[in-house]
């Protein structure tokens, strides 16, 4: 190789192996010969999104819509109505541009669409603040009939990808853009809807998905240095909530943490705290981004800013197993 | 044409032997009347829109998509999206008047409960193809169709009618990009030209001249026809289907309220707009309705 092709060709940064778009991105490319009707939509972002394992391997089902995230949005509601399966792919912010779309042209008009959208949440990195979408999670939950699904490892991403082919509805799935800490075994079952217990406790409930599900992980194994046992959910379904699993959790521990990359409002720890107070109230705390916008770094030295982290949880979880005493006390 | 039609006598003074041109110009006619009489009874809706567009909604159902009556929704139909959405009411007339709507649905229009709703919504009248009301989406949608069908190597035409203030969402020309770039020669879009929008003229709210030269810059197959003109309507898919590798654009010139002289060419006439009861009687003479259909129209009860 010559110099100047050596120049000519850029590494490109970000597709590490075990990150959660790399993990979707294979199983769709490897499930799609028994999804005759699957096609992909991309908006010039298919070595981001993992897609472009897809495009490889089936290149004539693979649709490119260029920069133009509404239209696309738009039109995958139009593929839909001629019995088509579309995966709409681009970045979690760039589906924020298309809400609206997604809104009337896929949910509303109950198309059978599957929206992927990678780069959620701090785990962006050092893209900074305009990239890092922390709103998509409350913005796709609140459109009625939309199921939304935040995997927390490669094995799960691989699962959650062939269950959303055979739902019959509209998704919005969050992958991710970091590489992500392996949790689960192919004995793992993933399921649309149900929540996980990884570690039973008694005192606290971590409620968590995504990356923070690892984290939440390691937050009980903090405390459970202190003698305080701390329950585990996995919760990858956002919508519809796991309401059986965490109205036992609730009774059980008496009290919960919720822990998401994504802003305080509207995510998993607002739906988890929708169900819990009808269900078997009780004192909730709130691992999230308190409300601001995020900026550049790397992903783990964000978590750490923005207090997304295990030693972050445990606060949180002392916190709540305090406000727990005070009501009996 | 479907025989079915019941509400009215609307048209029925025309003899089977009399002229496809003129039949469907009673067809428009037709659904001018239903459309008014169902904002009248509605209290609501947007007749300035609906009215502009009945000549090219007659031509659309009574010629160029061929429905199969017994199976409108087989599933290698030709499709329609009305992209303008709040045209609503003359698209439900349409339906009546073709024999795929009942006419005294049509005249329940806005009503809680009705599937005539103020917005064509496709999870109640499949025959909608996708839901509309918010501009650009039903545009991008039919770019879908367009692509779904090919892909499934189907021969299905997509039609859809834009509004020209619906031009102005940014969504349009990501559409009209797309469309010509994926060579979409079974996608025909009609632009319902009246030059009035919501507030005001076109040209004063957001100018969309020189129209024609943009869809061409897009590279579209791009026609400029009077939206009045049956014939030329029908002659303009014609010529649409006639160019392979790319899409058709029809920039029908249409007149806002057209039908209705009072409402012409009157940006206050786009809606959402209450008519009175002499408003809609007025409007309904303009149209050539005798007395007795107008009451039938106005006060009877499906």
């Amino acid at each position: 190789m010559s110099a100047v092709e050596k120049m000519a060709s850029p590494q490109l940064i970000g597709s590490s192996g075990d990150s959660l778009r790399e993990a979707f991105g294979k199983a769709l490319s490897e499930f799609a010969n028994d999804y005759p009707n699957v096609v992909v939509l991309d908006a010039d972002i298919a070595g981001g999104t993992g897609v472009h394992h897809f495009r490889k391997s089936h290149p004539d089902r693979f649709f490119q819509f260029g920069i133009a995230e509404q239209n696309m949005m738009a039109a995958a509601g139009g593929m839909a109505a001629t019995g088509l399966i579309p995966i709409v792919t681009t970045f979690a912010v760039f589906c924020l541009r298309a809400v609206e779309q997604a809104r009337l042209s896929i949910a509303y008009s109950k198309r059978n669409v599957k929206i992927v959208a990678s780069h959620p949440g701090l785990d962006v990195g050092p893209d900074g603040g305009s990239a890092q979408a922390l709103e998509d999670i409350a913005a796709f939950r609140a459109i009625p009939g939309m199921t939304v699904i935040s995997p927390a490892d490669a094995e799960e991403m691989r699962q959650a990808t062939r269950a959303i082919l055979d739902f019959d509805g509209p998704v919005y799935m969050r992958t991710g853009r970091s590489g992500s800490t392996k949790l689960f075994g192919p004995d793992h079952r993933f399921e649309i809807g149900k929540g996980q217990t990884l570690r039973n406790g008694k005192d606290v409930t971590l409620v968590a998905c995504g990356v923070e599900v690892a984290r939440a992980l390691d937050a009980a194994q903090l405390l459970s240095r202190e003698g305080i046992s701390a329950r585990v959910i996995n919760m990858p379904t956002i919508k519809p909530i796991d309401t059986q699993l965490l109205a036992t959790a609730s009774r059980e521990t008496g009290c919960i943490v919720t822990a998401e990359d994504h802003n305080i409002f509207g995510g998993l720890g607002g739906a988890v705290a929708e169900t819990i107070v009808q269900t078997e109230p009780c004192p909730i705390e709130f691992v999230a981004v308190r409300d601001v916008f995020g900026q550049s770094g790397e992903p783990q030295e964000l978590a750490e800013h923005y207090r997304l982290t295990a030693p972050h949880i445990a606060d949180a979880a002392r916190r709540a197993i305090a406000r727990k005493k005070a009501r009996r006390s | 044409m479907n025989a079915n039609f019941q509400l009215s006598q609307l048209s029925s003074s025309l003899a089977p032997e009399d002229e496809f041109v003129p039949r469907l110009e009673a067809c428009a006619r037709d659904i001018r009347r239903i459309s008014i009489a169902a904002i009248y009874r509605a209290t609501s809706g947007h007749p300035g829109g609906s009215l502009s567009c009945a000549d090219l909604l007659a031509a659309l159902y009574g010629s160029e998509l061929k429905l199969n009556a017994n199976d409108p929704l087989a599933s290698d139909r030709n499709r329609f999206v009305l992209s303008k959405g709040h045209a609503a009411p003359a698209l439900y007339a349409a339906w009546a008047r073709f024999g795929f709507m009942k006419p005294h649905e049509v005249l329940t229009l806005r009503k809680l409960g009705s599937r005539a709703q103020g917005h064509p919504h496709v999870g109640d009248l499949p025959l909608a193809e996708t839901s509309t009301g918010s501009l650009g989406q039903g545009f991008s949608a039919a770019i879908g169709m367009a692509l779904g069908v090919r892909h499934q190597r189907k021969t299905a035409r997509i039609y859809t009618i834009l509004g020209d203030g619906e031009l102005q969402e940014g969504e349009v020309w990501e559409g009209a990009m797309c469309a010509a770039h994926h060579k979409l020669s079974n996608l025909c879009a009609i632009v319902d030209y009246n030059k009035l929008q919501s507030d005001d003229r076109n040209a004063a709210i957001m100018g969309l001249e020189p129209l024609a030269q943009k869809w061409r810059a897009f590279g579209w197959n791009t026609l400029e026809i009077s939206g009045h003109d049956i014939a030329s309507i029908i002659a303009a898919f014609g010529e649409a289907r006639a160019v392979e590798n790319r899409p058709a654009v029809i920039i029908a010139h249409t007149i806002k309220g057209k039908g209705v002289a009072y409402m012409e060419d009157q940006p206050l006439w786009h809606g959402s707009v209450k008519l009175t009861r002499e408003q809609a009687e007025t409007a309904l003479v303009s149209l050539g309705t005798p007395a007795t259909q107008i009451k039938e129209l106005l006060d009877v009860r499906g």
